[in-house]
């Protein structure tokens, strides 16, 4: 098991099942001796989605056109140079490390996208209230629009739980020591949700303002929640995270009046590192600004469905 | 961050490079990490060598390539070097910088045999 991250895939769990065992897939168990990380090399995605796979090889492919580049020097340890005698050779990789992840990722965008869903992938350090602000606002939408969620946390399906009771489907995604959730995972979870065409797909996060940020799940936009409790000074410290939010809900403000809590400078450092970025102040509680954020989330779903019509068009356009 | 996740991509992407390169032994792995990647590189050269145990890179020399990071000033309507993202720019102190370079996070060569 990872001392340092803990990611281990052997512990992923999606609603209780091995999320190896999911969809009929099974990881090869056979390294389990050495570190736990090795099964995930030895699979083969030879299951739903297997377009995945397509990304992949076109990477590799990448890697082909390089092998032209060999340098052959017959160079041994001891320093003595021998036209033609190869010993080692140099392979031009230039692939991104998290490729694979990017892959899965892309493959889950594209799914979202034919379905013209918008996927939010929501972050946040623990305790922010993330699972309360999100049954407040499956209450809001209820009626008007689908919604469904993906619940990331390293044990219990509590979370699911919770949103099952506003009627909302979730699907649990325990991730065991891991700190993140990754591309894989969710497309899993994708296979398990039976989602709507033009519906609102939640997926949170495991609590954590690290992590997370590296690892594109294909969502539309990336959801950063920060608390009045946790301080302004949060975007100057975890500054990967926030500089990837496309969006920042300041929540529980309702607290403001017990907190020395200065909106305008905790707003200030979130543009320090990301300049584009757009905050909204809420309370899961109280309700407070809650309205703005579902008209938010009804103009980004409005511009899916654009985005899927104006495919639509271009498909049919191309096909003539 | 999650440098042990990283490290276990690396050994992925090396085990599928052997298979397409025909190779069985990584002597030096070569990547290109930025400073506003977000990884370790203590934690990274840590992770490195407990994850490539057993691997067709077991005890290769893990070389790192940094890359400065730079950002386009909009103000200034041109690049300059930052250190960290909430870097203000150095020759108009203002926050309106696009991040252009740093980010890096790649696999650059491999010396295999």
């Amino acid at each position: 098991m990872c001392t340092v991250c803990g990611c281990s895939d052997d512990n992923v769990k999606i609603d209780g099942k091995s999320a190896a065992g999911n969809g009929g897939q099974s990881h090869s168990n056979e390294k389990s001796e050495e570190h736990h990380h090795h099964d995930h090399h030895h699979h083969d995605h030879d299951h739903d989605h297997d377009h995945h796979n397509d990304h992949a090889h076109g990477h590799s492919q990448h890697g082909h056109h390089h092998e032209q580049h060999h340098h052959d020097y017959g160079k041994g340890s001891a320093g003595v140079s021998v036209p033609g005698m190869t010993q080692s050779r140099l392979i031009q990789v230039e692939q991104d490390i998290l490729a694979k992840n990017n892959a899965y990722a892309a493959a889950n965008r594209t799914f979202l996208a034919n379905r013209a869903i918008l996927a939010l992938n929501l972050l946040s350090s623990p305790g922010s209230g993330k699972t309360t602000l999100l049954v407040e606002t499956i209450r809001k939408l209820k009626g008007q629009h689908d919604v469904a969620v993906i619940e990331g946390d390293q044990q219990t399906s509590a979370d699911a739980a919770r949103i099952r009771e506003t009627g909302a489907p979730a699907v649990q995604i325990n991730t065991g020591k891991g700190c993140h959730l990754d591309g894989h995972m969710v497309g899993h979870a994708l296979q398990d949700l039976s989602l709507q065409n033009n519906s609102i797909l939640f997926i949170e996060n495991v609590g954590n303002l690290v992590c997370p940020a590296a690892f594109d799940l294909g969502e539309s936009y990336k959801v950063v929640i920060l608390s009045v409790t946790e301080g302004e000074d949060k975007p100057l410290k975890y500054p990967d995270m926030f500089a990837a939010a496309d969006l920042v809900l300041l929540n529980k403000i309702d607290l403001l009046p017990h907190l020395d809590f200065q909106v305008a400078d905790a707003v200030a450092n979130m543009r320090k590192v990301n300049p584009a970025v757009k905050v909204l102040q809420v309370s899961a509680r109280s309700g407070n600004g809650l309205d703005q954020w579902i008209e938010w989330l009804k103009a980004a779903l409005a511009m899916e469905r654009v985005g899927q019509a104006g495919q639509k068009s271009h498909v049919s356009s191309a096909a003539e | 961050m999650h440098e042990m996740a990283i490290c276990e991509s690396i050994r992925q992407t090396l085990e599928a490079q052997s298979q397409a390169h025909n190779f069985t032994r990584v002597k030096r792995v070569c990547l290109e990490i930025g400073p506003l990647s977000g990884v370790e590189m203590d934690a990274l050269r840590f992770g490195f060598d407990v994850v490539m145990r057993g691997s067709v890179a077991q005890d290769a020399v893990l070389e790192i390539v940094a890359c400065p990071a730079e950002a386009w000033c909009m103000n200034c309507a041109q690049t300059v070097p930052i250190q960290k993202r909430f870097d203000a720019c150095e020759k108009c102190g203002s926050y309106q910088l696009q991040v252009t370079s740093g980010e890096e996070l790649r696999i650059k060569e491999l010396e295999v045999h």
